[in-house]
């Protein structure tokens, strides 16, 4: 019979030759399986003379561990190398696009208006909305723009049959709030407005934010500090503005106000002013116990400085090319 | 209005260079647009005469003259311009010399004969925007002198955008005034001196409209010389300020108004009939004016009448019939004061605008009628000579405008501007502007001068104070506001959320015009439009929108025709529906998409767009108000979509919005190049929302049971998820539709529909008998609604 130790050697030959797990299992069974050869050797130990069996078995039982343990070894060995294979098959080129949809956009002037709501909003400012087709009380007389005013010769306005009119200015909602909520009052109204003009800085329908503060002891000075401010958040930056007498018929005193650009160049950017008794008693506010400001900002003007847009109807163009780049 | 640096510094100079000067006009409220800097690239350009002019043998259109540059000998010139002649004065630009566009003149042969140089237009040498030749100079003009010196050259020329409040800025001498208050600089105010009379004709003049007409000033003057010619001083500061030169009587006129801001008249006085009455129009009277045409006036309008009837509408433009001609000898000038009330409109009721009209309709001043006709008739003498009449200068008192007395108070001086400024400096800059200041007890009582017709409450002088002063020395503050905190609201959901949504789901968002066209509206929404602009910048832009649709396919079509096929777009924006005087505008949540589902992608087929794709987009939006239990999509027909592909949204069986796939007739007339489908969603009723209610949620497992169904094929998946729900509505907590199957083993006409439902109770575990008399429920109720089948 040949001796335990070489048949553990043997065995030991095989397990290391088995390339694959079904390879190992068969070894296995060869040695340690019902019929195997260590199991084999087990049984034969009743023939043994009985002082000799104890050693024979301990030794026998020894082996069996020695090729569990050698066996168990190799499995786990060629566990890994098949599952790294089959990680390796399953590798992707992770430079390939992902699946499915992409993502859409913001068209540029919603953007800007909505970073101007949040500022203001931010600021304890509420956001009233009102209507497009206004007539022309709310867009002219309470504003203190009389019949045969020059000053709505400058509107351009659209009108309807009938003397409604498309809203030349967010201003007309100023009226409507106050009336609807008294005073005080802190709110910005932005939204569409229209003047029948069209070349490369009008086009016939543009955005405005109108701003409005009515309290007790409103001053200049607060407006200087509201837009000075707004500014610097809206771009990011300090800013450097002017304020320079204007004219509204709806505010007294009056200003529009430029920034700082490029070069040194001063751009306008916004009017403003504190808001005519006119307007203020024609909405039923007392003008002596009240003062306010207001100003209206060009939303698209703004838009054009921050992104630096050349065109003004670039952004009516709807042209994905151009809109793709505001995400 | 453009206003000359060296006619500004006639009237003030202060000690600022031109620039610096500029932005004091600008800080003052008069915008300067743009300077013009006149001249100093000319420097070398003389004056010339024209001996000979010939033809150029190889061109028709071209001259060959010969001339005198002042450098002794006669030179070649080739000439284009049309207006050449002998014995000309023009300007030339000798080779060598720069002209202000950059161009070196040279020594050149043209069409094969030499040139000495070029004989020079207007716009050549920046002296202005057109020109029909070359400039034609003066016959005294010295040969040989530098062009600058005879136009008194360099210059600046301010482009001032001035507000229509300033009517008294209007003039030379308004713009001097505040500049004066603002620097301190002492206005000259030259001196007019009255003119004495030599002859004793007058022209009557019968004020019977006192109201209309308070003041008229006038004056006769005969035996000028017709032939006389305005000299090169008036007609460059006519040329600087943007007019014409065209006759001494009518050049004066335009200087007195452009440096006193009051605008003046001439009539041929020989034509003059009777006195001269301004009154109110009457309906269907006509006058025909200088410029030829015959107007029918209004009743509201003031007119000029003498004998003949009407000869010209007050303050807007004389008439034909007593015009002064190149033959008149005898004029009569007429300054008047017409009030702004009757004035405000009219020149635009014509269709017109004059410089005069613009004035009066912003103000002019009263007390200056007098003023501008002595200036008129001393420049007329000197020019055209002639013998002067006395100045008539008739005027009613008590309809004149009086500045009443306004009171500034000095702590509502503070309040308003949040800046005290000391008394003295107030009553300073009030006084500089030439107003009447009386300080009183807490303030001051302060008069308007005649020319500022927009100071009329405390505002209008606390403004003056702080434009003088200057808007740069008031500081900044924040304001303490009482007005409350505004809610956040969750009855409604946020647009800005909406967009989000559609953002996250490829959509980009485009801003589209309110106004489309009419033929396109009606397309979309299959009524026509009673929201119809009376004066559209086109006709493609004429009618309010009813639908965001129509907008949103032009610039899908315009996106295609650019090569993008790919086209997935969302608007969030106001519609307009009803009548005039009683509309609605609506907020509407629109999108459009178009092409393949998914960008060209690797790894996945490329499909087409189609119903349910877009479906879902909407279920998302829909899902963000947490509605979608109350809302169905029910087969609709619209006349812009494909029947069989369109439906209503209804929540709460009201409608909310229309989803479809484009009818391929409008798809193609619209030059669409792929099926489109589109949604739109009625804001206020899609978005409106409640704070969310929690409620518990069940410790006890669901179980899920599936059946399959046979049933009509006209029977819609919502019908019959209703009816499941419906069978046991404690129990069942959702019903999801996940197989649907029609062909072979199902007749035609009907449709397996395999179903599954979620059971789930939330005080105890379900067994499996109640969950099998649920599911009998469920069947008893879809065979007895929907004559189904179960399938085995």
């Amino acid at each position: 019979m040949q001796a335990l130790s070489e048949l553990i050697n043997q065995a030991a030959s095989e397990i290391d030759a088995a390339t694959d797990l079904a390879a190992l299992e068969a070894v296995r069974v060869s040695y340690l399986g019902k019929k195997g050869q260590l199991t084999a050797r087990l049984k034969t130990l009743g023939q043994l003379p009985a002082k000799e069996r104890a050693s024979a078995g301990q030794e026998i039982n020894q082996a069996k561990q020695t090729l569990q343990g050698r066996f168990n070894t190799r499995r786990d060995s060629l566990e890994n190398a098949a599952l790294e294979a089959k990680l390796a098959a399953d590798a992707v080129d992770v430079s390939l696009p992902g699946r499915g949809r992409s993502i859409g956009g913001r068209h540029p002037l919603s953007r800007v208006q909505s970073r101007i709501e949040r500022i203001f909003t931010n600021a304890g400012f509420g956001v009233r909305s009102g209507p497009e087709i206004e007539d022309d009380f709310h867009n002219f007389t309470a504003l203190n723009i009389p019949d045969n005013h020059p000053a709505r010769a400058l509107h351009d306005t659209f009108y309807f049959p009938g003397g409604n009119l498309l809203r030349t200015h967010t201003s007309p909602v100023q009226i409507r709030s106050i009336v609807n909520e008294g005073v005080p009052i802190r709110i910005i109204a932005p939204g569409r407005v229209y003047r029948c003009d069209s070349d490369q800085t009008h086009t016939p329908m543009f955005h405005q934010v109108e701003g409005l503060v009515i309290d007790e002891n409103i001053s200049f000075a607060n407006l200087k500090a509201v837009l000075h401010q707004f500014v610097e958040a809206f771009f990011e930056r300090e800013a450097e503005l002017r304020f320079r007498p204007s004219y509204f018929p709806f505010t007294e005193p009056s200003a529009e106000v430029d920034i700082r650009w490029d070069e040194g160049n001063w751009l306008e950017i916004l009017g403003c002013g504190m808001v005519h008794p006119n307007v203020l008693e024609k909405a039923g506010v007392d003008s002596e116990k009240y003062t306010g400001y207001a100003f209206g900002i060009g939303i698209d003007r703004l838009a054009m400085l921050r992104y630096g847009v050349t065109d003004l109807r670039t952004f009516f163009d709807n042209d994905l090319r151009f809109l793709r780049q505001f995400r | 209005m453009k206003i000359a640096e060296s006619w500004l510094r006639e009237w003030v100079s202060p000690d600022l260079d031109t620039e610096a000067l500029g932005h004091q006009l600008t800080m003052l409220g008069h915008e300067v647009d743009g300077i013009e800097f006149e001249g100093a690239e000319i420097a070398d350009i003389v004056i010339a005469e024209v001996m000979e002019v010939g033809k150029h043998p190889d061109a028709d259109k071209l001259s060959l003259c010969k001339v005198n540059d002042g450098s002794g000998t006669l030179v070649d010139v080739v000439c284009g311009a049309p207006n050449v002649f002998q014995g000309m004065k023009t300007p030339i630009a000798k080779p060598g010399v720069k002209l202000p566009n950059g161009m070196k003149l040279r020594k050149a042969k043209i069409r094969g004969v030499v040139s000495n140089g070029m004989l020079c237009s207007a716009v050549e040498l920046g002296l202005g925007e057109e020109s029909d030749g070359i400039m034609s100079l003066p016959q005294d003009a010295e040969v040989g002198a530098r062009l600058i010196d005879l136009l008194k050259l360099p210059d600046a020329i301010f482009d001032l955008d001035l507000t229509p409040n300033r009517g008294d800025c209007f003039s030379v001498l308004g713009i001097a005034r505040d500049v004066s208050a603002l620097t301190g600089a002492s206005l000259k105010n030259p001196t007019v001196k009255a003119v004495k009379a030599t002859i004793d004709d007058i022209q009557p003049v019968e004020l019977v409209e006192p109201a209309g007409c308070p003041r008229f000033a006038g004056r006769v003057i005969r035996g000028i010389d017709p032939a006389a010619k305005s000299p090169v001083w008036l007609t460059e500061r006519l040329r600087r300020a943007g007019l014409r030169a065209i006759s001494p009587v009518v050049d004066i006129t335009n200087f007195v108004m452009l440096e006193f801001g009051q605008p003046l008249h001439a009539y041929d006085f020989a034509l003059l009939q009777g006195p001269i009455r301004p009154r109110m129009a009457k309906s269907g009277e006509t006058v025909t004016l200088l410029d030829e045409k015959e107007v029918e006036l209004n009743d509201d309008t003031l007119i000029i009448t003498d004998d003949s009837g009407p000869i010209g509408i007050a303050g807007i433009m004389g008439g034909l019939s007593t015009a002064v001609t190149d033959k008149t000898t005898d004029i009569f000038f007429e300054a008047a004061f017409w009030p702004q009330d009757f004035m405000a409109g009219r020149a635009r009721s014509y269709a017109m605008q004059t410089d005069a009209s613009m004035r009066f309709e912003r103000g002019v001043d009263p007390a200056g009628q007098g003023r501008a006709v002595e200036r008129a008739t001393q420049l007329l003498l000197d020019i055209a000579g002639g013998n002067a009449g006395p100045l008539v200068d008739e005027s009613v008192k008590k309809h004149l405008p009086v500045r009443t007395e306004i009171t500034l108070r000095k702590d509502h001086l503070a309040r308003l501007l949040g800046l005290a400024i000391n008394d003295s400096e107030v009553a300073n800059i009030l006084t500089r502007l030439s107003m009447k200041v009386a300080a009183i007890d807490g303030g001051w009582n302060v008069s308007a001068p005649s020319h500022r017709f927009d100071i009329v409450i405390e505002a209008d002088l606390i403004e003056e104070v702080a434009r003088i002063h200057g808007y740069d020395s008031i500081p900044e503050a924040t304001e303490y506001s009482q007005a409350p905190l505004e809610t956040v609201t969750e009855t409604k959901v946020d647009l800005e959320r909406v967009a989000a949504t559609l953002i996250a789901r490829d959509y980009q968002e485009i801003v589209t015009y309110s106004f489309i066209d009419e033929g396109a509206n009606e397309a979309f929404t299959g009524s026509k439009s009673e929201l119809i602009l009376s004066n559209p910048i086109s006709s493609e832009m004429s009618v309010m929108r009813a639908s965001l649709w129509p907008g949103m396919i032009v610039a899908a079509a315009a996106n295609n025709a650019r090569q993008q096929d790919r086209v997935r777009l969302f608007e969030a924006s106001k519609t307009f529906h009803g009548s005039l005087g009683e509309h609605t505008e609506i907020v509407r949540i629109a999108g459009l998409v178009s092409g393949t589902a998914n960008p060209e992608q690797w790894a996945s087929p490329l499909e087409s767009v189609d119903f349910f794709d877009i479906k879902a987009d909407v279920e998302a939006l829909l899902a963000l108000a947490a509605a979608e239990n109350d809302i169905h999509f029910v087969a609709t027909e619209h006349p812009a979509l494909q029947s069989g592909q369109a439906a209503e949204i209804t929540r709460d069986d009201e409608i909310i919005g229309v989803i479809g796939k484009l009818h391929p007739r409008l798809e193609k007339s619209f030059g669409l190049k792929r099926a489109v489908f589109l949604f739109e969603l009625d804001a206020a009723k899609t978005l409106a929302s409640n704070a969310p209610s929690a409620a518990e949620i069940s410790k006890f497992p669901a179980i899920r049971r599936d059946i399959a169904v046979i049933v009509d094929d006209k029977i819609s998946a919502d019908e019959i998820v209703k009816v499941v729900a419906a069978s046991s509505p404690m129990l069942i907590q959702d019903v999801r539709i996940f197989d649907i199957y029609k062909g072979p083993g199902i007749e035609a006409g009907r449709k397996s529909v395999a179903i599954s439902l979620i059971l789930q109770e939330t005080s105890r575990t379900l067994t499996d008998d109640d969950a099998d008399v649920a599911m009998a429920a469920a069947v008893k109720k879809l065979e007895d609604q929907f004559a189904a089948i179960l399938r085995d």
